[in-house]
């Protein structure tokens, strides 16, 4: 069963695909360019749709999406960890 | 799905553009003429009234625009014959000559010196005369290339990225080399793969025109920001979501595009393009004015991604419906027409959801009501580019 989708194996972010996932819960990923799979531990729980990291980012690091820069961290997340508005912010406007 | 033989039936109509639908519209050209075009619309059943807000002390650009959209919505060609009304005769002759220009019928009415009851009895008995002409047109074969599709997507979210939005970009491949007319717009939410288009530019000028537009809106956005536009761009269903910044947004709409199909030229708002191809519209990414853009540019079909779940429909042009996102299919069964959550899923591969947009696509186009349509979804949002005078 897949949990959660990640475009590009160079992303730093996946997307969760399934309702209910929670913190500790052991996830199968799959990478649709490269067609592979990956397993990520959750360390947050995660909305469908919402982002977890599947690289470990630092503050202020570059968060890759589509193999494209998709703005920057404010804090500092750890893998399988909820990314989103409370740790990345648009470089741009 | 092998799309080289592919047709459809359509109206033609007297300029040659084909429709899918065979509307008898009621147009007003401002505010004020609202309510004798609802009254005509409720005298005469199989015409339809398209109230708006706008019409009065514009001028300049935003006046051009606002004459352009009503005269290109009725210029439409799923739209068969019009009846204009307006406050007063200058303006109202104005968009009934614009009409005009296509061949189909089309009579205007000014209501000062007259008041609404009298304009409503000439205008109802012209509207009688167009619905039941227009009852005894019939449908025709026609290849493929004289569709004319647009896409814009809405309340979008991460699946939009991985599901909906590549499966346009799917059938937009599919399309393209059939000498299909397509378009897509929504200039802000270009925001952070601005290059990635820029790149799938035919010529050095169409990605110069391109850039000129897209820079143009972002001195826009600076001029006006308060902040990040964070809530409007992306929205709060978007944030709900999942999506968290402009930039990820965008490389998530730019996938409606598909991967092999360039960007022949760029529109204005309203715009017809000159040929076949993919266009770009310079556009506000609100799902009622874009489509009401892209209806006024002539496009007869249009296909609609969402995440969470965007309601909108309009009054002469079918929206169709795709999402990705389990829970909206669930949710929100009756407003989506075509189900491609088992993309993420892995149980259907992009192809096929390809292929299932564009089967929903011919049948919508062969008649089939689309569920914006069967839900009296028709929202008619102008454009507006400044303050009146």
């Amino acid at each position: 069963m897949i949990h959660f989708v990640v475009h590009d194996e160079h992303d730093s972010v996946g997307v969760v695909v399934v309702e209910g996932v929670k913190s500790g819960q052991q996830l199968t990923g799959w990478i649709m360019d490269q067609d592979k799979e990956i397993k990520v531990r959750a360390q947050s729980d995660i909305p469908i749709g919402h982002k977890l990291a599947i690289q470990k980012l630092k503050e202020k690091d570059t968060v890759i999406k589509y193999g494209v820069d998709i703005g920057r961290t404010v804090a500092p997340i750890k893998v399988g960890e909820h990314a989103h508005v409370h740790n990345i912010k648009t470089k741009r406007w | 799905m092998n799309l080289s033989k592919a047709k459809f039936r359509g109206y033609k109509r007297e300029n040659g553009r084909i429709g899918v639908r065979n509307h008898v519209i009621i147009l007003p050209v401002d505010d004020l003429a609202n309510a004798a075009c609802e009254a005509v619309a409720n005298n005469i059943k199989g015409a339809m009234a398209l109230p708006h807000p706008y019409g009065r002390l514009q001028f300049g650009a935003d006046l051009e625009l606002h004459f352009r959209t009503l005269i290109g919505t009725g210029s439409n060609p799923n739209v068969a014959a019009v009846v204009v009304i307006g406050i007063e005769e200058e303006w109202t002759k104005r968009v009934v000559d614009g009409i005009a220009k296509t061949g189909k019928p089309v009579a205007g009415f000014g209501i000062e010196q007259h008041g609404d009851h009298d304009t409503i009895m000439r205008a109802s008995k012209a509207a009688k005369q167009y619905v039941q002409w227009a009852s005894e047109l019939r449908r025709e074969e026609r290849p493929l290339k004289d569709l004319w599709v647009s896409t814009k997507c809405g309340e979008s979210d991460t699946t939009s990225g991985c599901g909906s939005n590549p499966t346009v970009g799917n059938a937009f491949d599919k399309l393209y080399p059939h000498k299909v007319t397509l378009v897509f717009g929504e200039t802000t939410e270009i925001t952070g793969g601005e290059h990635l288009v820029a790149a799938r530019c035919r010529t050095p000028k169409v990605r110069d025109e391109f850039m000129a537009m897209f820079n143009r809106y972002q001195e826009v956005i600076d001029r006006h920001k308060t902040s990040d536009l964070m809530d409007s761009q992306p929205t709060k269903g978007n944030i709900l979501g999942g999506l968290t910044t402009i930039e990820e947004k965008a490389l998530g709409n730019i996938q409606k595009i598909g991967r092999k199909c360039l960007v022949d030229g760029v529109i204005d708002k309203a715009e017809v393009p000159t040929g076949p191809g993919l266009w770009f519209m310079d556009s506000s990414s609100a799902a009622a004015e874009m489509v009401t853009l892209l209806a006024a540019s002539g496009f007869v079909v249009h296909l609609f991604p969402t995440g969470q779940g965007n309601v909108i429909g309009n009054p002469i042009l079918p929206v169709i419906k795709l999402s990705a996102n389990p829970r909206t299919v669930r949710t929100m069964s009756e407003h989506i027409d075509v189900d491609v959550s088992g993309l993420l899923r892995r149980e259907m591969t992009p192809d096929e959801a390809g292929d299932a947009l564009l089967d929903c696509m011919f049948r919508t186009a062969n008649g089939r009501l689309t569920a914006a349509e069967a839900l009296g979804h028709r929202e008619f949002v102008l454009t507006r580019l400044y303050e009146s005078a």
